[in-house]
């Protein structure tokens, strides 16, 4: 009996190893990293499925820790990463790792106060509240800003993300750009030793605990906030003025930050008049020269068509699409990689 | 005769080894697997960690510091929230357990006892995320707006019960992490105190012992060791739980005394912040996490199995 169950059992291995097979005739070009601009990327796959069908895309939003990793180590044709590579990863790279922006995102502050009334916040106020110096909702410093508000007398409770994100990543640097004690003490990067607060897994946990605690105050990603309807604060940029963060406040900062060749930058704080100052970008990572020339074509054929008609796609995914200067210095590169 | 149908698996000819010996090593292999599996985590656990461990050493251990931005790291106050939060959920957990073992065995009326085992075995199934999402919408805003505020007013004079509530807290974890351990006590209770032969409640009964006699003298004392049994299994559950913990325990590498207070556990912060370590050195810090995990879980079980043997003369635990 049991050679015959074998034998069948071998039977159906072949046939599944088969089908696989003949499936593959498709080409598969794998990516993997950051978890922020997974949405957008799965749809521009699927979108992008549809014009080229014999070529599929995977990609694994394993964190931009990991896919850092898996391009360096080229397990993966592209990794994803929300914040740039630093000087020592990237030299560990065996051959040129280009940083590609696809899209840019906000990070929105959010509050729970009696009646949601509309706060303005600065760049010093948010430090300071972070670092846990300013701790009062009427501190002086947040009824400067706010002289029409009705602030209460009660304890701030900081809430931020517990896990590693790209969200974390913005949003320390830019209080790192605007208040040198940030800088000093703590500094930024996907998670950092905050001097108070609750940590909140993902933007769910941040706005769940912000919501269910009076006094609260969090950041989560702007396209979060807009699903989830929640209150958020204005935040004055670099000009001085009070924004509100939009889709096309964040494009405004993109536009107006300064892009170094390697695109390895960071807008946060930008000179832009209506810039929303807590907005930042998120990178593919690819190698200037491809090894395998079928797949090498088939991805540069893809990110041309990621600029051109996907990034159209973004601000319906909330998702901050790049302004026309960077989307052309973006392709220049893109048809300067090598297969 | 003749036609008389063949066994289609005949008996091996008496006196026959083949398949003892067979069955003994594949037992053996498997028993082997296990230990393999563990050799290995713990090998590529401390693989993994060579960076930090050289880095840090034994100072590892007692650091309070966790610091991603300058690449410095230290153990400490995650162990203590793993530690605290797994004593609280077996101190809530063991009696509860036990008291509703001792129900279902010795107490409820037939009828109920089958719906009780059923509705325990149902929160065995539900998946811990789905337990942190209720701590956080249900049970936060009870704990602070009610039990909290009671026990700081009346035990407030105790350490324990100081300081702002916040409600994700050291104590939120102990009791969502009870709340998951609480099947596998209860159920493991049950087949133990089902286990005490009924010749001891009924000499325990001729003696003339009350119901609450019997049950201290002959059934509790009886199970002992296996309800101590229960109570580590429990623990190895509680030690390692991660999804709903990080979702109550407000993430907080601090060591308070305060039960108000924010914690974060070893497997919380393994969780958390995994996906996005880019130094080496902070991946090898999360990974000497793991292996310091590891470390404890055995630790605890070594000194569980010591407790119980100075308790019980040297037997081994009985569990059936």
């Amino acid at each position: 009996m049991l050679p015959t169950k074998f034998m069948r059992f071998a039977l159906l291995g072949a046939l599944v190893a088969s089908a696989a097979a003949s499936a593959s005739a498709q080409m598969l070009i794998n990516g993997a990293g950051a978890t922020f601009p997974q949405q957008i990327y799965t749809k521009w796959f699927d979108e992008y499925q549809k014009i080229d069908p014999s070529v599929r895309f995977n990609y694994q939003g394993i964190g931009s820790g990991g896919g850092q990793k898996q391009i360096l180590a080229e397990t993966v044709d592209f990794g994803a990463s929300d914040g740039p590579m630093s000087d020592e990863n990237l030299a560990k790279a065996p051959r040129t790792l280009w940083h590609l922006p696809t899209v840019a995102g906000a990070v929105v502050v959010s509050y729970n106060l009696e009646g949601s009334p509309a706060i303005n916040l600065d760049g010093p106020t948010l430090a300071a509240i972070f670092l846990g110096t300013v701790n009062k909702w009427n501190d002086p410093m947040i009824v400067a800003l706010n002289p029409d508000a009705k602030l209460p007398a009660a304890d701030i409770v900081v809430v931020h993300r517990s896990d590693g994100s790209g969200t974390s990543f913005i949003f320390t640097d830019y209080l790192s750009n605007v208040s040198p004690d940030w800088k000093s003490k703590v500094g930024k990067g996907t998670s950092v030793s905050w001097p108070v607060g609750l940590g909140g897994k993902g933007n769910a946990g941040v706005a769940g605990q912000v919501k269910q605690t009076p006094g609260a105050i969090g950041y989560v990603e702007l396209a979060y906030a807009h699903q989830n309807k929640l209150p958020f604060a204005s935040m004055k940029n670099a000009k001085g003025v009070f924004m509100a963060p939009t889709l096309d406040s964040v494009t405004a900062a993109l536009a107006a930050a300064t892009i170094p060749e390697d695109f390895r930058f960071s807008m946060v704080n930008s000179p832009g008049e209506t810039a929303y100052p807590i907005s930042g970008t998120t990178w593919l990572l690819v190698y200037a020269e491809q090894k395998d020339h079928a797949r090498g074509e088939k991805l540069v054929q893809f990110l041309r068509w990621a600029y051109s008609d996907g990034e159209k796609l973004a601000a319906g995914l909330d998702y901050a699409p790049l302004p026309d200067a960077v989307v052309k210095r973006a392709l220049d590169r893109v048809q300067a990689i090598k297969y | 005769m003749t036609d008389s149908p063949q066994p289609s698996n005949p008996l091996p000819a008496p006196g026959s080894q083949g398949p003892d010996i067979a069955f003994k090593w594949a037992a053996a292999f498997a028993a082997a697997t296990i230990i393999a599996l563990i050799i290995l985590v713990g090998w590529e656990l401390y693989a993994g960690s060579r960076l930090a461990l050289a880095k840090f050493g034994a100072s590892f251990l007692w650091s309070t510091e966790w610091d991603p931005v300058t690449d410095k790291y230290g153990a400490l106050p995650f162990i203590f929230g793993t530690l605290v939060s797994s004593l609280l959920a077996l101190l809530i957990a063991v009696p509860l357990g036990v008291a509703t073992a001792l129900f279902l065995t010795e107490l409820a009326p037939q009828k109920l006892r089958q719906p009780i085992v059923m509705a325990i075995e149902m929160l065995a199934a539900v998946p811990s995320v789905i337990f942190g999402l209720w701590g956080i919408f249900v049970l936060i805003p009870w704990l602070r707006d009610h039990l909290f505020v009671w026990l700081k007013h009346y035990l407030g004079f105790l350490p324990l019960f100081q300081g702002p509530i916040y409600g994700v807290s050291m104590l939120a974890a102990g009791i969502t992490v009870a709340i998951m351990i609480l099947p596998i006590i209860t159920s493991i209770s049950r087949e133990i105190l089902r286990s005490v032969p009924n010749l001891q409640r009924e000499a325990a009964y001729a003696l003339g012992a009350t119901r609450w006699e019997v049950l201290k003298i002959a059934v509790l004392s009886y199970a002992r060791r296996g309800l101590f049994g229960a109570a580590i299994l429990g623990l190895g559950r509680a030690l390692g739980e991660t999804m709903a913990v990080t979702m109550v325990i407000g993430n907080r590498p601090q060591i308070a005394a305060s039960l108000f207070a924010p914690g974060y556990t070893l497997a919380s912060v393994i969780a958390n912040e995994f996906t996005e370590a880019t130094t080496d050195l902070y991946l090898n810090s999360l990974f000497e996490l793991g292996l310091v995990l590891l470390a404890v879980t055995i630790l605890v079980n070594v000194a569980a199995q010591i407790m119980l043997k100075s308790m019980t003369g040297g037997s081994p635990i009985k569990v059936n």
